[in-house]
């Protein structure tokens, strides 16, 4: 059969002699032997050893405050105020007072906090209608059916932004104050735009447009949800291009969290003046709260976190130690192997014969 | 096969030429069908079929519930893509399947036929011929139908059938048609006859058939005897014509091919019990599952209503809790992929071609190559643990050649050295014009022998040409076409033909042969004919110089005892010979003469006729005459015929049972045709401690055989191992020693090389598999060195229900195990029976029709192609033409099959609980509300796209050893066969391994992600974040497992790999990309999170983590395996990879040869216990027809007239012996009829006259003159004979047709 060149006659029906039909392509076996696994352990332990303690210099530098307000200072107020549904729309306000004991140096950024609010429950999640904060004006008028019970309120009329996760919008809002080491009160400037992707803001939200109407026309014949308090065309009276679907706040807010324990960013420290320029400095400070968003229905907490950031983001601990226990562990697995190799192993000695 | 079942037949009557009158009875036409769907018909009755299977309906049901609202958590797309992809490649793969059996059903039904029709013969396909028709068939063509024979070309309206295609029986048999239709050669009396026939339905029995005929107010009896089957073959008649009794499905070919099974492998079935307990773990899952959602519900959700209310129809938590249950189930669906199926219907596919396209496996004398007709059996071959081979076609190619010969104490065609190159083979040409060219010898000195003029020598070749019921047909000078009855005697006289003893003709009276280039006509005075319990035939002549000789040929345990005296010094060296050809495999004869003055022949013959003519113990007395002149014989000689075998079966044989594969070989063939075959293809040999043979004809006595025989093996077992046997693992060591020692007996080049390279490892594991398995049977590890021999009758009692464990039991603690006289149904039945007690998996190997039976019921069917007859293969699932192939379908193929399989099923389970499980524990922290981890296009993709390729690219070429590598050590078959790669256990390490991931992949995502923050200050703890985070670790965690798993690297697995990667990543960043958002926002609401979660390092250093966390662990794992524990695959391997890297070319090419040598070596010494080699596939009577002229070609009414009056009694001895089993002493009552020799004494005598006249004076001068005019001359003399005869002939005419009615 070695003769491939002749294929006429009764060799007309015989198989190609290709590499791929005859299973003899060429190819690479590799095989798990000591000699490419233990180098392989000791590497990986190295690594992962070198990327530990790499995270965690980095964090170590990194600082955070986490201020839980849900009933701290006169907080506790506003709190049982809330409780009574009945209260609900009245304003309450009231101020937490924290310390920081070491100056935070470079980008501060300001979160709020929930703790038991499950924004990732599949039928929450689902109770919104992108193709409207997109801009599009029949959904405008016309919801997706996915956002019900938030789709049409009361008197018929179309919920714009629809759905539960607009409508539970955190309408918390925050003013933080420097008491500075002289003694006065410092507002520290806060910038509250930018917090969102890119993407999000330029793509995913979009105001419906339509030819010279102002922005509360296009939104005229809608609602806003139940429980806000403002129309989503004047969310931010401050700022024109806040308004609508492309509100800050309420893009932040429609970014799902995946856990039931998130943060949010808030605001970032603008360093242009002192003395700021560096950070936040050293002393007391309190936060000005708007206490709107109920949390004592479903046992939730607020907090508010302060935090500098690295290369990797803000603090976390756990990326770092859990680098440092796989290494050590893979260090082990890796000793243990060798040792089982060297001792017990078969395969050296059985192969060579 | 839809047609409309008429109620059942209870007798069946045909009208010759009267379709309207058979017509009222719908019989079945002789169209097959055996294809499933029509144009019309596939979709909906593939579709019914599809959803029958129970994983396509329960996607179904999955589809119906995702269109609910409140239980919908995925979108429908990500049900129906799968399921429309896997519905649409099966339908094709059945549309394909069924496409191929249109074709060959069509194939056989267009197969032409001449028929009968208003006077004249049409061309007609065989699906148009009906019952009742009267078709004519010609020589060498396939029946088409059940006929009646009602008259042919032959005299006498006799036929001759070779029906290998339906019981294997290769020798011709002779059918005879009823005496009134004999003569019907008339188109017109054909057309015109309209007799009518009465007889039994349908059935499948092969050897029997009773109707009657009533033709014109007479009642004709109609027996088997009459009729022509279909898928029989006309031999040696020119043409015959038949009435068609049953047709297509009725026939008995087709009622005897089965039902077709639908095969399942075992993989199959433990994956559907695998996919039962899925479902089960799935409905656990959803159950707890629902339950965290009821007390989550009324702890927490119930107060998290001010945000999310309830839905109106969900009112309390407990219908949220039902609703979640079903929720989850859609969820969690993919545990169960759909695409599992599907991807294993494509992994067999893809096995399926390499077989098909396997040059090894082809066979370029008949240019076929082998094929996989079967495409879902594929990795049962690499779990087959019991073959059952046919021996003619398969083992045998059914073709005798003259090996050797021992003449007068000299033997010849002895090759100088056996591993030497070939000599060149004679050319008989130049010697003598008339030699068969196809005939091969070696051994010059024969040839020289003759030419010398060595007397002996003459003497044996004489014989060989004179003593024989060969017929020759010469149709032109000097082409000679010998008919044997079998080919044994075929082989003998074709080489006496070329030796110079060209046997030219015969008549009743008379043979002519050609003697060194002369003429000459010997006188035929007597045949003492064959049978089974004289195992020899005598011919009694007189040659021209009047000198009456006996020549005898015969079993050499028969003819030694009748010799001369002066016989023994000749005879001892003779024996000697015997032995040695016996010892390789070849079937002896030894051949002896004896003078005869005329006194004894007067005085025998007188003895004979009235033998013949008595009428009581005729067979006794006839035997006891012939018993009286065989003795004191003059030993001639013997010879040596080579049943060839198939190319490489004996290597073939050994490397199977090496491979732990048990081989039975059952055969319609003679007990020692049998063991002959056993003994030449190394089945059998001498080195067993003992070969039982079971022939009784009683239950009681089959079972007393069996059970003494395995007392002996129990005798035998224990006293070899002595005092070992302590307890059970006294056993399991007795059985490990004796392997290894057979080990080091059968292959020594292997077993050293497996012994040094596999050594301990295998070692251990093979004791451990061995006592793990088999400790619970005793029988089982009874070392295998015994065989056992068991004939159809007493397997017909072995096979009775309270004998099976008897048998079995027995049987299986033999290493060979011969089945002889076997029926195709019996065949089925021991297979069957292995399946039903031996849970093993079972192979059964065949070519002809009377396979198709076991084909059919074994697990796996194998047809030998390239044959005549393609019902085997197309009963079968894999189709090759050579035998030897098997070890490559098995150990290759099979091997890598099973292997891939199995990764394929350990990977696919794990990757699919890897991904699933995620939700599971997501489900803790989404208030168990059925949210999805990740994106809906993700897992609609996941299975499909992302990871169907590696894993299928594994499944398909991955390979552990080389191919060579796997033949060398055919041990590397045993997992396979102890189902060691994928069962329940490695189920549950590959589940525990997939959830163990699940949980890595869902917990440092969560840890890392919920505090983490973009470097933009943005966190990463929102839901798309996770969601591409957790996917994207999970491709590249499931990417480097199937890295690991892959053990063969080929450029698709290179492509595949980093494709399914590179699809992933293009996939996603596309259905994330602002296009596809713009257009439809609500389907793509991931827009960004892919581009903004993979620009952060910390997402990469999570995705690091979590994979060096799932991976460290399983490769530690694997290496401890590998190092503590290697299995022989794997020392192999690692032999591989050393030899390679040293370059050294290894020296293994000539082990099997080396080994088979030192077996041959062996086998010289081996006793004469199974010697008795006169076992041809011969056949009594042959005698009888040739002495009454029955069979002879000759137009003289008077001759035939003549001969007629025997015509019966020859048919009628023939008939009864078949019918009666048992030996024919036992039969005892005479038959009327006699051979010609005492039957017709008073014409004998005239014409003896006649003819000695003749014989004496003309031969001399006829020896210059050309042999053509033998004929006519013989012509001419019986002619002066049948004035004389025709009136008694007349009369027995009469006689006969009376008998009749």
């Amino acid at each position: 059969m070695g003769k491939d060149d002749t294929r006429a006659g009764p060799l007309v029906r015989r198989p190609d002699n290709s590499a791929f039909k005859q299973q003899r392509l060429p190819a690479w076996s590799p095989m798990l032997t000591a000699s490419t696994v233990l180098p392989f352990f000791y590497l990986t332990a190295l690594i992962c050893m070198l990327l530990g303690v790499l995270l965690l210099l980095t964090v170590q530098s990194t600082q955070e405050i986490k201020v839980d307000y849900t009933e701290a200072g006169t907080c506790n107020i506003c709190l049982q105020k809330r409780k009574n549904v009945t209260n609900g729309a009245l304003p309450c306000s009231c101020t937490v007072v924290f310390s920081v004991e070491k100056a935070f140096r470079g980008n501060v950024f300001f979160y709020y906090g929930l703790r038991n609010f499950h924004q990732n429950l599949r039928r929450y999640m689902d109770s919104r209608d992108d193709a409207q904060t997109v801009g599009r004006a029949g959904n405008l008028k016309n919801p997706s059916t996915y956002c019900e019970p938030f789709r049409k309120d009361k008197n018929g009329l179309p919920i714009a932004p629809c759905g539960a996760v607009a409508n539970s919008i955190f309408n918390d809002s925050f003013s933080l104050v420097y008491h500075g080491s002289t003694g006065g009160f410092v507002p520290v400037p806060l910038l509250r735009n930018g917090v969102t992707w890119y993407t999000d803001k330029n793509i995913k939200f979009r105001n419906p447009q339509k030819e010279n109407l102002t922005l509360a026309q296009v939104f005229e014949g809608t609602a806003p949800p139940p429980y806000w308090q403002k129309p989503a065309y004047a969310l931010d009276p401050s700022d024109s291009t806040n308004n609508g679907f492309i509100n800050d706040d309420l893009i932040v807010w429609m970014r799902e969290a995946a856990f039931p324990n998130f943060k949010k960013l808030y605001g970032v420290l603008f360093r242009a003046n002192k003395p700021f320029t560096k950070g936040l400095p050293v002393g007391n400070y309190s936060i000005h709260i708007n206490y709107n968003f109920p949390v004592q229905h479903f046992q939730g907490r607020k907090e508010v976190v302060l935090t500098t950031l690295t290369w990797f983001g803000g603090q976390n601990h756990f990326l770092a130690i859990a680098y440092l226990v796989t290494s050590s562990v893979t260090l082990l697995i890796a000793v243990g192997l060798t040792v089982v190799w060297w001792k017990f192993g078969r395969n050296g000695k059985n192969m060579e014969k | 096969m839809f047609r409309k079942k008429p109620p059942p037949e209870e007798e069946r009557r045909v009208r010759a030429n009267d379709r309207e009158y058979n017509e009222r009875f719908q019989y079945a036409s002789n169209c097959i069908m055996t294809s499933k769907y029509n144009i019309i018909t596939f979709l909906p009755v593939n579709l019914f079929e599809q959803f029958q299977e129970v994983a396509n309906t329960y996607f179904l049901f999955l589809l119906i519930l995702q269109l609910i609202p409140q239980i919908s958590s995925l979108s429908w797309f990500t049900t129906i893509v799968p399921l429309a992809l896997v519905l649409s490649i099966t339908a094709v793969k059945d549309a394909t399947d069924d496409y191929f059996r249109h074709r060959s059903d069509n194939q056989v039904n267009n197969r032409r036929s001449q028929v009968l029709m208003r006077g004249s013969l049409q061309n007609e396909k065989w699906m148009n011929v009906r019952v009742g028709d009267i078709i004519k068939l010609e020589n060498n063509q396939f029946v088409a139908a059940d006929l009646l024979l009602l008259s042919s070309s032959e005299p006498h309206g006799l036929c001759y059938i070779e029906t290998a295609e339906l019981d294997g029986e290769t020798n011709m048999k002779v059918r005879q048609s009823v005496s009134v239709t004999s003569e019907f050669g008339d188109l017109n009396i054909l057309s015109s006859f309209d007799g009518e026939v009465v007889c039994e339905p349908p059935n499948n029995k092969l050897d029997r058939f009773r109707g009657t005929l009533y033709w014109r107010d007479k009642k004709y009896t109609l027996t088997n005897q009459n009729m022509l089957l279909r898928g029989c073959v006309l031999r040696n008649t020119e043409s015959c014509f038949g009435l068609v009794i049953f047709a297509g499905p009725d026939t008995k070919l087709m009622q005897n091919s089965g039902r077709t099974k639908f095969k399942r492998t075992s993989i199959d079935r433990l994956m559907n019990t695998l996919v039962r307990w899925i479902f089960g773990f799935l409905v656990c899952m959803g159950v707890i599952l629902a339950l965290g959602n009821a007390v989550w519900e009324r702890e927490v959700g119930s107060l998290f209503q001010r945000y999310l209310p309830w839905e109106p129809p969900v009112d309390n938590f407990l219908f949220s809790a039902f609703f979640s249950f079903w929720s989850y189930v859609i969820i969690l669906n993919t545990v169960v992929p759909i695409s599992l199926y599907v991807s294993v219907e494509v992994i067999r596919l893809g096995h399926s071609y390499f077989i098909n396209w396997d040059q090894k496996m082809f066979c370029s004398l008949c240019s076929t190559a082998a094929e996989a007709r079967t495409t879902t059996l594929n990795e049962e071959l690499g779990q087959v643990e019991y073959v059952f081979s046919d021996k003619t076609g398969t083992l045998t190619q059914n073709i005798m050649s003259f090996n050797k010969c021992s003449i007068n104490g000299q033997t010849y065609g002895e090759l100088a050295d056996p591993l030497g190159p070939l000599p060149k083979r004679l050319d008989f040409t130049q010697f003598n014009p008339l030699a068969d060219p196809d005939f091969s010898f070696y051994d010059e000195k024969l040839l020289e022998a003759v030419k010398v003029g060595d007397s002996h020598t003459h003497e044996f070749f004489r014989l060989l040409s004179l003593c024989h019921t060969v017929m020759s047909e010469e149709k032109s000078e000097g082409e000679l076409l010998y008919k044997a009855q079998s080919p044994d005697e075929g082989a003998l006289v074709t080489a006496a033909r070329n030796f110079g003893f060209v046997f030219r003709s015969r008549t009743p009276r008379t043979i002519t042969t050609t003697e060194m280039g002369r003429t000459v006509t010997y006188s035929l005075l007597a045949i003492l004919d064959f049978n089974n319990i004289r195992k020899r035939m005598s011919v009694i002549v007189r040659n021209p110089e009047g000198k009456i000789r006996l020549y005898c040929k015969g079993a050499d345990t028969v003819l030694l005892e009748r010799l001369h005296p002066s016989n023994q010094e000749l005879m001892a060296v003779t024996s000697d010979h015997l032995n040695d050809y016996a010892a390789d495999g070849l079937r002896t004869l030894a051949l002896a003469y004896k003078d005869l003055s005329e006194d004894d022949w007067e005085e025998w013959s007188e003895s004979h006729s009235n033998a013949e003519k008595s009428t009581d113990y005729r067979e006794d007395r006839l035997a006891s005459a012939y018993e009286q002149i065989e003795q004191e014989m003059m030993l001639l000689g013997a010879t040596a015929i080579e049943d060839k075998l198939q190319e490489g079966v004996p290597e073939t044989i050994a490397v199977l049972s090496l491979a732990n594969i048990k081989i039975w070989v059952l055969t319609g063939d003679k007990q020692e045709t049998a063991v002959n075959i056993g003994y030449s293809c190394k089945m059998l040999t001498d080195d067993m401690t003992e070969v039982f043979i079971i022939s009784g004809h009683t239950v009681h006595s089959v079972r007393q055989e069996l059970r003494n025989a395995r007392k002996r093996m129990l005798e035998l077992s224990q006293k070899k191992d002595g005092e070992k046997v302590e307890g059970m693992e006294g056993w399991g060591e007795a059985c490990f020693r004796t392997n290894g020692f057979e080990d080091g007996q059968k292959g020594d080049g292997t077993a050293e090389r497996a012994g040094g390279g596999g050594g301990g490892g295998e070692g251990n594991y093979l004791q451990r598999s061995q006592h793990s398995s088999h400790s619970s049977n005793f029988m089982d590890i009874i070392s295998g060195e015994c065989a056992l021999v068991i004939n159809g009758y007493s397997l017909a009692h072995a096979l009775e229900a309270d004998m099976e464990v008897e048998f079995v039991s027995t049987a299986c603690a033999c290493k060979a195990v011969i089945c002889c006289r076997v029926t195709p149904l019996q065949k089925a039945q021991v297979v069957e029976l292995i399946k039903k007690h031996k849970k093993a998996v079972t192979l059964a190997i065949g070519d002809g029709a009377n396979d198709v039976c076991m084909i059919k019921s074994a697990h796996i069917g194998v047809g030998i192609s390239g044959q005549e007859g393609i019902q085997a293969v197309l009963a079968s699932d894999y189709s090759f033409s050579q035998f030897r192939f098997l070890q490559r379908l098995l150990l290759v193929h099979g091997r890598w099959s099973y292997l891939r399989m199995c990764r394929f099923l350990c990977y696919f389970f794990y990757k699919n609980f890897a991904f699933t499980m995620v939700h599971f524990w997501f489900g803790f922290f989404c208030g168990f509300s059925a949210q999805t981890v990740y994106d809906q296009y993700f897992i609609t993709l996941y299975n499909i796209v992302y990871t169907s390729l590696p894993v299928l690219a594994m499944g398909i070429f991955d390979q552990d050893v080389p191919d060579q590598r796997s033949l060398e050590y055919p041990k590397l078959y045993e997992p396979g066969q102890l189902n060691l790669l994928f069962n329940k256990k490695e189920f549950f390490i590959c589940i525990a391994q997939g959830i163990y991931t699940s949980l890595v992949l869902f917990f440092v995502p969560y840890a890392v992600l919920s505090d983490a923050t973009q470097s933009t200050g943005v966190p990463l703890a929102d839901y798309q974040t996770f969601a591409v985070t957790t996917a994207t670790a999970l491709v590249i965690v499931v990417s480097v497992q199937i890295a690991l798993d892959t053990g063969f690297w080929t450029i698709f697995n290179h492509v595949f790999v980093w494709g399914s990667l590179g699809t992933y990543f293009t996939i996603m960043i596309a259905l994330n990309s602002q296009t596809v958002f713009r257009i439809f926002p609500n389907q793509f609401h991931f827009v960004g999170s892919s581009q903004n979660t993979l620009m952060q390092p910390v997402v990469w250093l999570t995705i690091a983590l979590a994979t060096a966390i799932c991976i460290v662990p399983v490769l530690a794992f694997r290496f401890l395996k590998l190092d503590l524990r290697p299995q022989l695959s794997d020392t192999v391997r690692y032999t591989q990879l050393v030899r390679q890297k040293r370059r050294k070319p290894a020296g293994v090419a000539g082990a099997w040869r080396g080994a088979g040598s030192t077996s041959e070596g062996r086998l010289l010494a081996r006793g004469s216990s199974r010697r008795s080699g006169y076992a041809f596939a011969h056949q009594e009577g042959f005698g009888e027809l040739i002495t009454s002229g029955k069979n002879m070609r000759l137009s003289s009414l008077a001759l035939a007239s003549f001969a007629s009056r025997h015509s019966t009694s020859w048919i009628e001895t023939l008939r009864r012996k078949k019918n009666t089993p048992t030996p024919p002493s036992t039969a005892g009552e005479s038959s009327p009829a006699q051979s010609c020799l005492s039957g017709s004494v008073p014409p004998l005598s005239n014409s003896s006259s006649v003819l000695g006249n003749s014989q004496e004076t003309p031969i001399e001068e006829e020896t210059d003159t050309t042999p053509v005019d033998n004929t006519p001359s013989e012509k001419v003399l019986f002619s002066v004979t049948s004035p004389a005869l025709s009136a008694a002939s007349k009369a027995a005419d009469h006689q006969v047709s009376a008998e009749d009615t």
